[in-house]
């Protein structure tokens, strides 16, 4: 079991970049850190606060009360429709993937509690096929969204993606508007829907779930668009302005509520969840 | 036509000597002996037509949904819109030529028309920003859309962007929200939305315009969640292959167009375009158009409005190509 546990971290480690070695090299701050050091701080840097990538596992077990997430759905899987083959099959990619990740697919949802309080969960995992929506992570997206409805608890979503999945076409590209119009009839009452960004949410998965929250929390210094920069940079043929599309930026322009740390995450959602309880829900006396 | 695509280049000369041949017979007396003439190229004409435009690859496809000559959004408002009266601004920040929208009737019903516009010349393609949206593009199409709902009156969406805009101010003002929260409040307005892709369905940009209750594809037009140019860059980077080959074995991989999605069932139906495309008789175009539009309006007009929204979200609903293998 022992064993068991050191290798999971080890590739925990590889997913986040973190070379091998005692000592890393910061993505942001370029400073050379003990790696103990940062694992000790939940893979944030102690040095700037940056926030490495960690996996969606790693995110459940960050805001969930231990042992309460149990998953749902785990066995949906695409018929690859349109039968995509690029270097190698959509199939193959796939699989690569899924060997990778030890995951089934980009997305992951169930039922939690935090802070006691039961939840509806959905986390993307960036590091399987960049953490696109196909038609998997699209179902998922929307049956949390309804179980969300139906039990009356608040979804809440965690978001790294890429985008749309190029290999499932039009397929892919549909989940965007049949997510958004599940959020649509969740909207219609008073649930709750936190959306949460993490480096990096990008194409159409922003441009879908990602900005509906009533209210949207981003991780410090994550890149958060719709195009990708160089996309941008690609067309109108200019340097883009310092810090363009980092958290930091989007808060400054209005797209996001707050910049929260991971350390501080969950009780900031905790704490939502019991601010916007309907008034006969709420334990306690009226003040 | 002053145009030809690559693929369209045998018909060049036939059509040139049947349009000189025209304008000899209308504007001289020698009417008399060229009718033979015009009859004899029109029938190979039309032969090679058949044979061309039946038989277009998905690439060829493309190009023909992005053709110099094919018609835009307000041609066919101008074709087949009475009394149109075009509406500006999203009423935040600005008015988005990207995007064009306003008030008419179709066949005597008065309903809103929305569609993304490109422009032909190049001062004007500049001016609509290639059909490229902003974020005030969507929003103002969205304030157009509740407006409709408020007066109960029917809206069609024409669709024909190579994607939403990438831009520095596009992304400050929010282009994926406007773009996000379009495809959520559209799908709860209690009015029959009908879409159809008249040209490029390129990607969320194309998708904002495009929740309803029936969504149609012109023959020639493509849909897709990338270009095959973006596409080919992403997953052929390297090799010495010319590159249009890539595009073509991008767009193949992508099945992008109308026919493709009527079989995956994303779309709900074909609008058949006149031989040799849209651009070669817009007129026809128009009025298979418009006849779509009544058609579909005779139906969903007599649907609640509730059971209609209902209906709207159990068709995006079902998208997917799932299989579910049961717990292991
Ligand atoms: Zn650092």
């Amino acid at each position: 079991m022992g064993w068991f546990k050191k290798t999971k971290e080890i590739a925990a480690n590889r997913k986040v970049n973190i070379p091998e070695g005692l000592w890393i090299k910061c993505d942001s701050c370029k400073e050379i850190i003990y790696k103990k050091e940062i694992q000790r701080n939940l893979q944030v840097c102690p040095k700037c606060n940056y926030h490495f990538r960690i996996s969606s596992l790693e995110r459940i077990n960050l805001i969930t009360d231990e042992g309460t997430f149990i998953e749902i759905d785990s066995d949906l899987t695409t018929t690859n429709p349109l039968n995509f083959s690029d270097t190698i099959s959509y199939k193959d990619r796939l699989e690569i993937n899924k060997k990778k990740t030890s995951l089934k697919e980009a997305a992951i949802y169930g039922d939690a509690t935090i802070n006691g309080r039961a939840v509806s969960l959905a986390v993307l995992e960036f590091s399987f096929m960049g953490g696109s929506m196909g038609a998997v992570v699209g179902e998922k997206i929307a049956r949390a969204t309804e179980r969300a409805l139906d039990k009356g608890i608040p979804l809440i979503t965690i978001s790294s993606s890429g985008g749309a999945r190029m290999q499932e076409g039009m397929f892919s590209l549909m989940q965007m508007a049949k997510v958004s119009a599940a959020i649509a009839r969740l909207k219609e009452t008073d649930t709750l829907y936190v959306s949460i960004l993490a480096d990096p949410t990008f194409g159409g998965v922003t441009a879908s779930f990602a900005m509906l929250g009533d209210v949207i929390i981003a991780e410090p210094k994550s890149l958060i668009g719709f195009a990708g920069p160089r996309v941008i940079e690609r067309t109108i043929k200019q340097q883009l302005p310092k810090d363009f599309q980092r958290a930091e930026f989007l808060l400054e322009h209005g797209m996001i509520d707050l910049i929260v740390g991971r350390k501080e995450l969950k009780n900031t959602i905790h704490r939502l969840i019991e601010l916007f309880m309907p008034y006969k829900q709420e334990e306690g006396s009226f003040p | 036509m002053s145009h030809y695509l690559e693929f369209e280049r045998p018909l060049e000369d036939l059509e040139n000597r049947i349009e000189a041949l025209r304008r000899l017979s209308t504007n001289e007396m020698e009417s008399d002996i060229e009718p033979d003439e015009v009859n004899r190229l029109e029938k190979k004409a039309k032969e090679l037509r058949s044979e061309i435009f039946s038989g277009l690859t998905r690439w060829q496809k493309t190009l023909m949904a992005r053709h110099p000559e094919r018609p835009y959004t307000l041609d066919y408002i101008n074709m087949i819109v009475k009394d149109f009266v075009e509406l500006h601004g999203d009423r935040r920040f600005g008015d988005d030529p990207a995007i064009v929208g306003g008030i008419g009737r179709i066949s005597g019903i008065s309903m809103f028309i929305i569609g993304h516009q490109k422009g032909r010349s190049m001062k004007e393609r500049i001016f609509r920003n290639f059909g490229q949206s902003n974020p005030e593009g969507y929003r103002k199409a969205l304030r157009l859309m509740k407006l409709a709902e408020r007066f109960k009156k029917p809206v069609v969406t024409f669709i024909d962007t190579s994607g939403a805009f990438p831009g520095i101010g596009a992304e400050e003002r929010g282009q994926a929200e406007a773009i996000a929260t379009n495809l959520m409040e559209i799908s709860r307005l209690k009015i029959p939305i009908i879409a159809i892709v008249i040209g490029e369905g390129g990607s969320g940009g194309a998708l904002a315009l495009s929740v309803g209750d029936r969504l149609y594809m012109l023959e020639h037009s493509i849909y897709s969640v990338i270009s095959p140019e973006g596409c080919a860059a992403i997953l052929w980077k390297k090799g010495g292959e010319p590159v249009t080959d890539n595009f073509s074995r991008a767009a193949d991989a992508l099945k992008l167009t109308a026919n493709d999605l009527k079989a995956f069932k994303i779309i709900d139906g074909i609008i058949s375009e006149p031989p040799g495309g849209a651009h070669r008789d817009p007129k026809a175009m128009a009025k298979r158009i418009a006849d779509y539009i009544t058609k579909a309006l005779d139906v969903l007009q007599e649907t609640d409005p509730v059971k209609l929204i209902e209906e709207r979200y159990r068709r995006l609903r079902k998208i997917g190509s799932l299989t579910q293998t049961g717990p292991q």
